[in-house]
């Protein structure tokens, strides 16, 4: 049964030091405040995995909390560069990043594989790509009854698996809705998982049978955290703020901007902090 | 007619590549300009797929990332991310895949992953997400992007997703059955492989631009095609729809600029 607890007692208890962990949410419900309170409890050797990096990872590398990354596309969607990531991997700053680069379909199917408990996945992929050159881990597969040769990658299985959802019932049944990325499957191919939520109600009132819940029993712990998505957003609670992430190219850029912010707006800030930006609007962007 | 800029000519053009039983998977960015712009004129029943997992979306603004709330708002329906590369892409059921790419070279291979050797780049790009399969499983592959030589290059430093490979029949070597990339938008022409070598060849020139213009601007010696012909000027609806879908989103996405 998930433990309904603080987020520095789910981080505490079940994220620790040289950890594969990961974060996960397709432009959707990224877990930005778990990943703030990741880097405010020091958590360091970390291997991070996640589909899109977006702005957390970058935030999570440039504090040196990483010692490496697995991963199928490294941008500020809509914007350009993750600054801090191409640091680490340019220059080495602050820490050298060992990187394990997929294509989303391998990264899809390895999650996918880890949730129903098989030791690879197989895809029709990275045909002509030169990625299978520097990977290691994307090898080939050929197939016993038509002998065609299909790409094969390991399943993801992380130690920890951490996502936002929009919420959980007292008992932590959890509901997600919206674009729902492969959240469930990162968090069903995890040793652990820690889900923060919007609210936390009395009934969880799922709106269709084939909504995506997670059952109590699936997942570890689930913390109250409004707002816990942003700048990401919440689909029927808060828009994703494309503003921030214009902003966050600046910030970024430069070393010592970046180290500023994370020590206003990470380090001498607490999970409530996220709560101005929680509240029932449209999911329209803004 | 009144004026447009090339960026508005690629975009228009690229829209006009695409018609009502399109089933498309749209990249970010350009692509996705040219998609909408199909939507909102000759192409009103167009099916867009975003990767992140919204099918038949008909968004209002342009998203500045590919889940943005408003694709999945204006949706027929949203899956899950493995669903939407086993089932819809590897199961073969898009017919037009719509990229974009930092560098291409002659057999409209792509780069989105690094400048200068892997291991240690001169720049490290975004890399692949979804290009690589995208490449090999939809019916046929549209490509926009602008012309210049730091663009369209010789040889790639690193090959992201395949286009035509080494060309001629190199797709159907590897086992691939569809069709690759069929049509480069650019911002001053447009370019088709050739028939038998698959290396790109300019077809179409757009109004007020040059040979030498072209030449000038592709990082190999590019080719024409025997019969090149002038590429439509923009109507004023087509132009009216791109400059007012620009408008809604540049407004929407000024909003909010907040701290964490």
């Amino acid at each position: 049964m998930a433990k309904i607890v603080s987020l520095a007692e789910a981080i505490g208890d079940n994220v620790r030091d040289g950890d594969t962990v990961a974060m996960e949410g397709f432009t959707h419900l990224i877990p930005y405040a778990a990943g703030h309170e990741v880097i405010r409890q020091g958590r360091k050797d970390l291997f991070l995995v996640r589909m899109t990096p977006d702005i957390l990872y970058d935030q999570l590398i440039g504090v040196g909390a990483a010692r490496g990354m697995k991963f199928s596309w490294g941008g500020n969607p809509g914007v350009g560069s993750l600054h801090r990531f191409r640091d680490a991997v340019e220059n080495q700053w602050p820490r050298p990043l060992e990187i394990e680069e997929h294509s989303h379909a391998a990264m899809a199917n390895a999650y996918e594989a880890g949730a129903a408990n098989l030791p690879f996945a197989m895809l029709r992929g990275y045909i002509g790509a030169d990625l299978p050159k520097v990977n290691p881990n994307i090898k080939q597969v050929t197939c016993p009854f038509t002998s065609e040769v299909l790409a094969a990658v390991p399943a993801i299985r992380p130690d920890v698996t951490i996502i936002h959802a929009q919420r959980a019932d007292r008992k932590g049944n959890v509901l997600l809705e919206g674009i729902v990325g492969v959240q469930k499957e990162a968090v069903l191919a995890a040793r652990r998982s820690i889900v923060t939520v919007e609210e936390i109600v009395d009934e969880l009132a799922p709106p269709s049978p084939n909504s995506v819940v997670l059952p109590t029993w699936a997942v570890t712990a689930v913390s109250h955290v409004p707002g816990g998505a942003f700048p990401s957003y919440a689909h029927g609670y808060y828009p994703r703020s494309n503003a921030f992430y214009i902003g966050w190219d600046e910030i970024a850029r430069d070393r010592d901007s970046f180290t500023a912010w994370i020590k206003e707006n990470v380090l001498e800030a607490s999970p409530e902090d996220f709560a101005r930006h929680a509240g029932k609007k449209p999911a329209k962007a803004a | 007619m009144t004026d447009f800029t090339p960026n508005e000519m690629m975009t228009i053009a690229a829209s006009r590549e695409l018609s009502n039983d399109d089933v498309c998977f749209v990249g970010i960015g350009a692509p996705s300009a040219a998609c909408n712009v199909a939507r909102l004129t000759h192409a009103p029943d167009i099916t867009l797929i975003y990767e992140s997992g919204t099918v038949g979306t008909k968004p209002d603004v342009l998203p500045l990332s590919i889940g943005d709330g408003e694709l999945c708002d204006t949706a027929l329906f949203t899956v899950s991310v493995p669903e939407m590369f086993r089932y819809w892409l590897q199961g073969g059921r898009i017919t037009t895949g719509f990229l974009g790419g930092a560098q291409i070279d002659k057999f409209a291979n792509l780069n989105t992953t690094v400048v200068g050797p892997y291991d240690h780049p001169k720049v490290r790009l975004p890399g692949g997400g979804g290009a690589p399969e995208i490449a090999s499983n939809c019916g046929r592959i549209f490509i926009t992007m602008a012309l210049s030589k730091r663009g369209f290059v010789e040889k790639l430093p690193f090959i992201t997703s395949m286009g035509h490979g080494e060309g001629g029949d190199h797709r159907e070597r590897l086992g691939m059955k569809t069709k690759g990339p069929t049509r480069i938008i650019t911002d001053l022409c447009i370019l088709e492989p050739d028939p038998v070598t698959k290396e790109l060849t300019v077809v179409s020139i757009h109004q007020g631009v040059t040979r030498d213009e072209i030449v000038d601007n592709c990082g190999w010696p590019i080719k024409f095609a025997e019969d090149v012909i002038d590429t439509p000027v923009p109507t004023e609806i087509e132009l009216a729809t791109l400059r007012d879908i620009n408008a809604r989103t540049k407004k929407a996405h000024q909003g909010n600029k907040e701290a964490a």
